[in-house]
């Protein structure tokens, strides 16, 4: 099976661990993983803050980019629905506005192949103990995108249930938003900031070591939020959990 | 404070004021907490949830695809069953209509069922400068007219308000509008219930005109619905001798049996009960019972041009149960006030923008008020997709682009303010279409990391006042994936 990993910008440029993370990870499963060197950024950022025409030449970017593969995964439940539920409508607009179908086109293909990370381990892999070894106490906080754009359910829970060492405990409020919400962080700050003290000090009551979610931009809002409240707890992407083994355990 | 909205700052200064308040945070974090884990229970007793919902979703839809029939046939109704029905495009033609209808009683005080659409309209204020004093009645609303502040939540208006507040406002003002609060007011919500009671029963009994909106209008009868949970609407709707209904368009159902999914949804919603206590339904005038004379005023005020947007237009099917507001965490935190329009929360930031246009700062900051965690369409009873039309309305803001305005097809510029984030949006997209100056930007970022402050100054201090930046990293994902194919060479 040929799969390309869509890392997303972010992850590029900030968390390239969690990319290798990705890879390490689906090489173990017998995945044979690509990274094609052309892939920039799905333009969420620009769609989600008004400007849907400059997020269009993102879309055919990524089509071009990504058509060849036979699935698309990546470690960002936003991304991940940006591709899955917004590019769709690009299209759709685009028609609608009289230029035509061509970018409903050239998306179609690519939109049902895009997989979050944790979709494609159960749904693709039928996987749920992915032999990782991670001795902490986690609590899992259930981004927006991923819960209620992408629908994950309980995908991640079912995943990090089976980690060997690992507890898991309840995130009071986790249907919440932490607060980042893109451009939000900066347009609204203060509120935007409110947001992440209140999902910290939630996390904090777990008594967790760990806060765990599949989504970089958010654990980057609640990870600096929690940097700068002295909190004890770290913010760790689920792929990296779920990379960890006894022979070579993430920190 | 119950002047206009006029000169509102911006959503995200008001918010920030609001933020910053313990007791409002308090007041409004327990509230919203309470309602939202009451309302889930209550839907979750339904195995048909979804599908009502979906039904709901469609009787609107159809009806307001229909709308201008429907209308008609409302007028019809309501007419031969002995009412006079008024049209009023704006909100200063509607005021003119009511204002000269309670004129003509020779009355000059009115009792209110709470409404929204006269607080769009600012009904109380054009009635005042008529001199013509307008008496809240809605427990809420009445917390609210006494301590000359402005609504805050479309169900719960006072709800920015606790016990201990409520208590000083009635003590203070209840003397200067009618009968007194009793000396020994205490903060107990029975002494409160009680000081509120034999207040407003003194207006019940003496007002001869009474003004409501309505949840529902029924076309095929001409019959208006309120529905409420303290009963006080109802002797607003009965004991006056005349009786001006001021209501939205898109409040029209086709038919009395399309009340039967709303009568559900509704309730459940708003206040997560599973009926609510009082369903009052009018169908003109009848002789020796209720009102003598009906007037129903139907308001347009921005929503035809609403309904000729073709992603907005679903904002019309809202039935204003507020379950949006209490689930969004930014209301949570912001508060009401800060949307600067009757219509707070999720809602009033696709709502007001729509019906008053973009053209204000504060208009042209609500479609951000929102970090579109998507609670708001998970919770809504008619399946309004809140994000999707925010984000409609940010392109508007930004970018301009066609819109109706009285009617008229006009083209939106782009509001002032974006420039700089218009040109960094398209450096941006230009940097990504070009896979070469992404990794050329990440190669400095890396190679300059040391150099890197964990707080930014300029526009980049609204992120580190109160986060700070992650750190970075030494290389970018994509130049070790190039010196190891993904670690098959040897990693690091």
């Amino acid at each position: 099976m040929r799969v390309a990993l869509f890392l997303t910008c972010v992850n590029d440029t900030l968390y390239p661990d969690t990319g290798r993370a990705v890879v390490k990870l689906l090489t173990r499963l017998g995945v044979d993983v690509d990274f094609p060197m052309d892939q920039t950024c799905c333009g969420q950022a620009h769609y989600n803050t008004g400007y849907r025409h400059e997020a269009e030449p993102l879309a055919w970017h990524f089509s071009d980019v990504f058509r060849d593969y036979e699935a698309i995964v990546t470690p960002s439940g936003s991304c991940g629905a940006m591709v899955r539920e917004l590019y769709p409508r690009l299209g759709e607009r685009a028609r609608a506005e009289g230029r035509g179908d061509g970018l409903a086109r050239a998306l179609a293909p690519v939109v049902p192949k895009t997989y979050e990370l944790t979709e494609f381990l159960v749904d693709v892999l039928g996987v749920t103990d992915v032999g990782a070894y991670y001795p902490h106490r986690v609590t899992y906080h259930p981004t927006c995108h991923g819960l209620r754009g992408l629908g994950l359910g309980d995908r991640p829970r079912r995943l990090l249930e089976a980690v060997k060492g690992l507890e898991l405990a309840e995130l009071p409020g986790a249907a919440e938003c932490c607060g980042f919400g893109g451009t939000f962080a900066v347009k609204n700050a203060a509120v935007s900031a409110a947001m992440g003290v209140d999902k910290v000090r939630d996390a904090e009551s777990t008594g967790a070591e760990v806060l765990c979610a599949a989504d970089n931009s958010c654990l980057m809002h609640i990870g600096g939020t929690m940097s700068r409240l002295g909190s004890g707890m770290r913010p760790v992407h689920l792929a990296e959990i779920l990379a960890s083994t006894e022979e070579e355990p993430a920190l | 404070m119950s002047g206009t909205f006029v000169g509102m700052p911006a959503f995200p200064e008001a918010a920030r004021e609001a933020v910053r308040n313990p007791t409002l945070r308090g007041n409004l974090r327990h509230a919203t907490h309470t309602i939202r884990a009451k309302r889930a229970r209550a839907v979750g007793e339904l195995a048909d949830w979804a599908e009502l919902r979906e039904a709901g979703r469609r009787i609107k839809d159809h009806t307001l695809r229909h709308l201008d029939r429907y209308l008609e046939q409302l007028e019809e109704s309501v007419t031969a069953a002995g009412g006079t029905v008024h049209w009023a495009a704006d909100a200063a033609e509607a005021n003119r209509i009511v204002t000269e209808l309670v004129r003509a009683t020779g009355e000059s005080e009115v009792v209110k069922v709470k409404s929204m659409a006269t607080q769009e309209i600012e009904l109380n204020e054009a009635l005042a400068a008529a001199g013509i004093r307008a008496y809240e009645t809605d427990l809420a609303e009445l917390i609210v007219q006494l301590g000359k502040d402005r609504p805050s939540h479309i169900l719960v208006p006072a709800i920015h308000r606790n016990r201990g507040e409520i208590r000083d406002i009635f003590a203070h003002e209840m003397g200067e509008w009618g009968r007194p609060a009793p000396e020994d007011l205490t903060d107990t919500p029975a002494d409160l219930a009680e000081a509120a009671r034999l207040h407003l029963r003194e207006k019940f009994l003496r007002a001869k005109v009474g003004i409501s909106g309505a949840n529902f209008m029924v076309a095929e009868t001409g019959t208006l619905v309120v529905v409420e949970s303290e009963g006080n609407g109802r002797m607003c709707l009965t004991l006056p001798e005349t009786l001006i209904s001021v209501v939205g368009i898109e409040k029209t159902v086709p038919t009395w049996r399309d009340l039967e999914v709303f009568l559900q949804t509704l309730p459940r919603s708003s206040t997560a009960e599973r009926m609510n206590p009082y369903t009052s339904m009018w169908t003109g005038t009848t002789d020796e019972d209720g009102p003598r004379a009906f007037h129903l005023v139907l308001l347009d005020n921005g929503r035809t041009d609403t309904l000729a947007d073709t992603v907005g237009r679903q904002a019309l099917r809202c039935i204003r149960c507020s379950a949006c507001l209490n689930v969004c965490p930014v209301y949570e935190r912001a508060g009401g006030h800060a949307y600067g329009s009757v219509y707070p929360g999720p809602i009033g930031a696709i709502l007001s923008p729509q019906l008053r246009g973009t053209g204000s700062e504060i208009d042209a900051s609500l479609p951000y008020a929102s970090s579109l965690c998507g609670a708001c369409y998970e919770v809504c009873p008619v399946a309004i997709d809140i994000p999707e039309v925010l984000v409609h309305l940010r392109e508007r803001v930004v970018e301009g682009g066609p819109a109706v305005r009285r009617g008229n097809k006009v083209l939106l510029k782009p509001a002032k303010g974006h420039a700089a984030e218009r040109a960094a949006m398209r450096a941006a997209r230009w940097a990504f279409a070009h896979p070469g100056a992404l990794r050329a930007g990440q190669r400095l970022a890396s190679r300059t990391r040391r150099l890197h402050p964990r707080t930014l100054p300029g526009p980049g201090r609204a992120w580190s006042g109160a986060r700070d930046l992650p750190a970075v990293p030494p290389e970018p994902f994509r130049d070790w994936w190039q010196r190891t194919r993904g670690g098959k060479d040897g990693d690091r």
